[in-house]
């Protein structure tokens, strides 16, 4: 038997379609829109204007808080205008717009493709410099690793895991990085391990995957402080609290952070951002994206420059199919419906997928049949049902008592609805007004 | 047999003394003083339970009535100065007028004006597509037609329109409790004193865009041209992020700002038609119907207004 | 911008299952037994089962269309599912105006008053039934005879009457059991009684299909069975000669149909793992207690009705496991 999570979990199709294409990079794009708020947290505050010249990899952005990030230039050239444009969110964001001039990139950055696993630094300085390069959770929750890296007064990590789930369907951007990076994943990993202080590292793949595990194997099995851990594939199995139930056993009890059961997560994508940064004087300032749906002509993963808008993306990968009725920033299950081509790419964005129009529309909303599978597909063990009706209902108390605020929007119950019912939809929003409650409560 | 029927009613009234007895013993042991005015006020009041008044209902209104002893604070939207009235006489004190309120939708973006960019296909709820994203059309401040308003009306008092998409308010009905106000994500609904005749003039529009930016999304957004804060007598109109706003309280419903406003954004409502004077000629076009929302005769003119 | 695209909260990918999808396949999983019951009575269960059906459908659009006056949803086969079950809780000679009625307590009483589909507190099939045998108590408990129908039908009893009937005139049960049919002919349904309950080998051929669907889990089924089995094995030890062995409670009456369908309707069952088994409990537990001591010979319809009303409460206390729990007791202890 396969280790996975205890509880709940769904098994969508996985139309890994982009799972054989080797990643490509992207061909420059000619302006870019860089928003200052990529990440959970404080946006950053710009620090160039109208007019300066920029190269690529020179800091923008600064970050202004705890719980921030920089952002750096993912061009060179001219910076046009600071304003807001389009973004994830769906509302218009602050962000810096930049007229790509060339490709000169900032002298620090060691661009040579030669691997460099020799690790020379102390976790101080390991720790200054992922802080420096601005990089946050490339999974899609986009929290400031250096944040996630420090743990709390009191508080102590024993063991990092390595997220090489990718248990949303579509999304191949991680399994690629596996299959093509697996020595700078290792060190990168090792990278982290000496920042944490820690001398355990997992990294959990489900086993739908089989020849990044064999690869990963291999070269970890020179580190016999590193495992791999296969996993059953089940969803939400990417979610950092299942990760750590499926390859732990431990479990983080509600309202914890994972630092409480000893366990720090950091996601592939993440780990060879580390390894850049760290190795070689690299910032974040491009990641790999899936661009893939059913009806698209080349489903492809493409390492491209944060900023660029999307509607390239989709250009490259054999133009928007005629049939698209949705495009969604992420994979199927969490991603964020996006309303033009114009949104771009940031550092949570780890695919772009396009539904067919056929795929696009909810079903019918039926009445609650009380069938129970949202309630034994939920991997938290929650009542989704009864939690969408407190929250329509706007009976908040009710809503906190049944552990709203465990939620992790994973939407395996709306996924598994019979009725097609918008649970998450309302669960979401009372999440965000309890939370709203119980903030203005501690003050 | 008749025996049974005796025992029967001898055991049911016997638990009945016994239940009498301990009930009074209860009720003496628990009892808590209450004044007695409070039933009155409640007695007083429209028994909505709406909340309109900001307690959980019409009861505990009554309560805080009682209690503080001054009405300062303390109104009843749904009764009015009637029933305020009311319940002044039962407690003794002066009742303090407010001018009676009504909710006014602000927002103009129907389907011609503004037309949508996207298909929500969400919980029809507006909370869930607010916290989404900025909503269907190219305006982030509009109306997004979902009716949670509707939804949270104790009255029955506004409801969709569905060639609009916009919700209407019924004056006759609407008691200006607010309910509609709280639930509105985009903050539109706003309850504004009831003119003579329920007449109203209102800026229709929340939208904060720069003038060109509002305009691309919606034809009859406010640009914040200022033109109807100059052409105002009463310092009734103020003009803040990009929005002119109407203060209803100065407003003396001269109907100045109306035709100068060159995106109609500014409604005029249940007024007598204009007289079509010489003057006024320059300003017919582009004129509001007295209708709530306007016919598609003059939206079209209005487009070719402002494509010229 | 030409084309409008569709926005809507996550996910945007769905597991294709709806509403339809499941009572179709329940009543699917119902046709073994339905084959069965023409096998054992001929055309009259085909005439009942399509009576019962016709009139739950036709109920439920006539109170949609012109008392709730809403967009009739008759096609979302759970009135259909409803008919189905009544008609397999009468006998096959039940007349056909009783069936009638029967329907309409079913849908007009049981089902839409509350609501329509998904807010009925009891299986309307079951306040059917039980309607119908407190009702016209004679013609509910006259099961025709094996492989007899229409005017020729000899009427017969149910084992569980037998069964009744003797322990009440003091016999003991193995005299009893010489006039019964064997575990055998119980297994297969080689037996009398209402439509749609005599066969276990085709009710377990549903019921496994409904499992392996996913329809159902295997919660409510197995802790109606086993408890009733534990419970009638403990009467049975205590006194062999006054109550009858578990393998007979378990393979008469309607306690597999109900186990299997009328426990797990969706709408009257609690909503997590824990409480379903507590529900299942109850019903077994009741189904055995009616059986031996009530008035009726059989008690699967009252013990499901009487657990259907205590579901509001078990959903209420009794709360699936949540992620995290254990780790917050042992913290504290």
């Amino acid at each position: 038997m396969l280790k996975s999570f205890k509880i709940g979990g769904v098994h969508p199709a996985e139309n890994k379609l982009s799972a054989q294409k080797a990643i490509e990079v992207l061909p420059l794009p000619k302006s870019v829109f860089i928003p200052v708020g990529q990440h959970i947290g404080a946006p950053a505050e710009a620090i160039v204007q109208k007019g300066d010249q920029v190269k690529v990899g020179q800091l923008i952005a600064k970050s202004s808080g705890f719980v921030s990030a920089n952002i750096h230039s993912s061009v060179s050239g001219t910076v046009k205008k600071v304003e807001t444009g389009p973004d994830t969110s769906g509302y218009p964001k602050k962000g810096i717009y930049i007229d790509v001039e060339g490709d000169i990139w900032d002298e620090k950055i060691d661009s040579s493709p030669e691997l460099n696993s020799e690790i020379t630094l102390d976790a101080i300085a390991i720790l200054a410099k992922i802080q420096d390069a601005g990089i946050v959770g490339l999974g899609g929750a986009t929290f400031p690793t250096h944040v996630k890296l420090v743990p709390p007064k009191g508080m102590k990590a024993d063991v990092l895991l390595i997220n090489g789930v990718e248990c949303e369907p579509y999304l191949t951007s991680d399994h690629r990085m596996m299959l093509e990076h697996t020595e700078e994943l290792i060190v990168g990993v090792q990278l982290l391990m000496k920042a944490l202080n820690v001398t355990k590292a997992a990294i959990g793949i489900e086993n739908n995957k089989p020849d990044a595990i064999s690869k990963i194997i291999k070269i970890a099995y020179a580190h016999s402080n590193i495992s791999v851990v296969p996993l059953k594939v089940k969803y939400p199995q990417g979610g950092e609290k299942q990760l750590i139930k499926a390859v732990t056993g431990r479990e983080i009890s509600s309202g914890a952070l994972p630092i409480s059961v000893g366990a720090v997560v950091t996601n592939i994508a993440t780990t060879f951002a580390v390894y850049e940064a760290v190795q070689k004087n690299k910032p974040l300032f491009e990641r790999v994206v899936t661009v893939t749906g059913k009806s698209l002509k080349n489903p492809s993963n493409f390492k491209t420059r944060i900023g660029t808008s999307i509607g390239e993306l989709i250009e490259a990968a054999g133009g928007l199919p005629e049939n698209c009725g949705k495009i969604i920033n992420g994979g199927p299950m969490m991603g964020k419906a996006v309303t033009n081509t114009e949104i771009p790419v940031t550092k949570g964005t780890s695919g772009i997928l396009m539904m067919p129009e056929t795929e696009a529309k909810r079903g019918e909303i039926m009445p609650c049949i009380r069938c129970s599978r949202c309630v034994s597909v939920c991997p938290m063990g929650l009542e989704p049902f009864l939690l969408m009706t407190v929250s329509e209902k706007q009976i908040w108390e009710r809503a906190e008592s049944e552990r709203i605020m465990d939620c992790i929007e994973c939407g395996s119950c709306s996924y598994t609805c019979p009725a097609n019912r918008p649970l998450l939809d309302y669960i979401r929003l009372g999440k965000g007004k309890v939370g709203t409650i119980m903030r203005n409560r501690k003050q | 047999m008749s025996t049974i029927i005796i025992y029967t009613i001898l055991t049911l009234s016997i638990i009945g003394v016994l239940s009498a007895i301990i009930l009074y013993f209860v009720a003496q042991k628990f009892k808590v003083y209450e004044d007695p005015r409070i039933d009155l006020v409640e007695a007083a009041l429209p028994g909505a339970n709406c909340g309109g008044c900001g307690y959980a209902g019409c009861r505990a209104f009554a309560d805080a009535c009682v209690g503080k002893g001054e009405l300062a604070d303390l109104f009843c939207p749904v009764g009015g100065n009637d029933t305020m009235s009311g319940v002044a006489d039962i407690l003794g004190i002066e009742a303090i007028k407010k001018d009676p309120r009504t909710a006014v939708v602000r927002c103009n973006g129907t389907c011609e004006h503004r037309p949508k960019t996207n298909i929500f296909d969400g919980a029809m709820s507006c909370a869930v597509a607010a916290s989404l994203y900025s909503g269907d059309t190219g305006c982030q401040y509009g109306c997004l037609g979902c009716g949670d308003c509707v939804t949270s009306c104790d009255f029955d008092a506004i409801h969709m329109n569905p060639e609009t998409g916009l919700p209407e308010v019924d004056d006759d009905k609407c008691v200006a409790c607010g309910a509609c106000v709280k639930a509105c994500p985009k903050t539109l609904i706003e309850l504004r004193k009831k003119g003579p005749k329920d007449r109203k003039i209102f800026v229709s529009c929340r939208n904060m865009d720069k003038g060109a930016v509002a305009r691309k999304s919606c034809s009859v957004a406010c640009i914040g041209c200022n033109k109807c804060e100059k052409e105002c007598k009463y310092d009734a109109i103020t003009i803040a992020n990009n929005l002119a706003y109407i203060d209803s309280d100065k407003c003396k419903l001269c109907r100045k700002c109306v035709p100068v406003c060159p995106t109609n954004a500014i409604i005029e409502l249940n007024f007598p038609p204009r007289k079509i004077t010489v003057s006024d000629e320059a300003t017919v076009e582009t004129a509001k119907p007295i209708v709530k929302a306007p016919d598609q005769t003059t939206a079209e003119a209005k487009a070719e207004s402002s494509e010229n | 911008m030409s084309k409008l695209f569709t926005i809507s909260p996550s996910p945007h990918i769905h597991s294709g299952d709806s509403v339809n999808k499941i009572m179709y396949s329940v009543i699917l999983a119902l046709a073994p037994a339905f084959i069965w019951s023409i096998v054992m009575f001929g055309l009259d269960s085909v005439r009942v089962t399509l009576l019962a059906v016709a009139a739950c459908m036709a109920f439920e659009f006539l109170i949609q269309k012109f008392i709730l006056q809403v967009k009739p949803q008759i096609t979302d086969g759970s009135a259909a599912l409803t008919g189905v079950l009544l008609a397999f809780n009468v006998p096959a000679s039940v007349p056909s105006w009783m069936l009638i009625v029967g329907s309409l307590v079913a849908i007009g009483i049981a089902k839409m008053p509350y609501g329509g589909l998904g807010n009925n507190p009891f299986n309307p099939a079951l306040v059917g039934r039980v309607f119908m045998l407190i009702s016209f108590p004679v013609q509910m408990t006259s099961w025709p005879a094996i492989g007899t129908s229409g005017v020729d039908a000899v009427t017969t009893a149910t084992p569980l009457a037998i069964l009744k009937e003797g322990v009440k005139n003091g016999q003991p049960v193995f005299e009893i059991f010489k006039n019964l049919p064997t575990n055998l002919d119980l297994f297969l349904g080689n037996i009398s009684g209402s439509l749609g309950e005599i066969s276990v080998a085709a009710l377990l051929i549903g019921g496994l299909f409904m499992l392996i669907r996913k329809i159902i889990t295997w919660h409510i089924p197995v802790s109606v069975l086993i408890s009733a089995a534990i419970f009638s094995g403990i009467f049975w030890m205590i006194d062999p000669a006054r109550y009858a062995d578990p393998i007979f409670h378990l393979m008469t009456g309607g306690l597999v149909l109900g186990a299997f369908f009328m426990a797990t309707d969706m709408v009257t069952s609690p909503m997590n793992p824990k409480a379903q088994i507590v529900f299942g409990v109850g019903i077994g537990v009741l189904t055995i207690l009616i059986r031996v001591w009530g008035a009726y010979p059989e008690g699967v319809s009252f013990a499901i009705l009487i657990m259907n009303a205590l579901v509001p409460l078990l959903n209420r206390f009794i709360k699936p496991k949540r992620f995290g729990e254990v780790k917050i007791q042992s913290n504290k202890g």
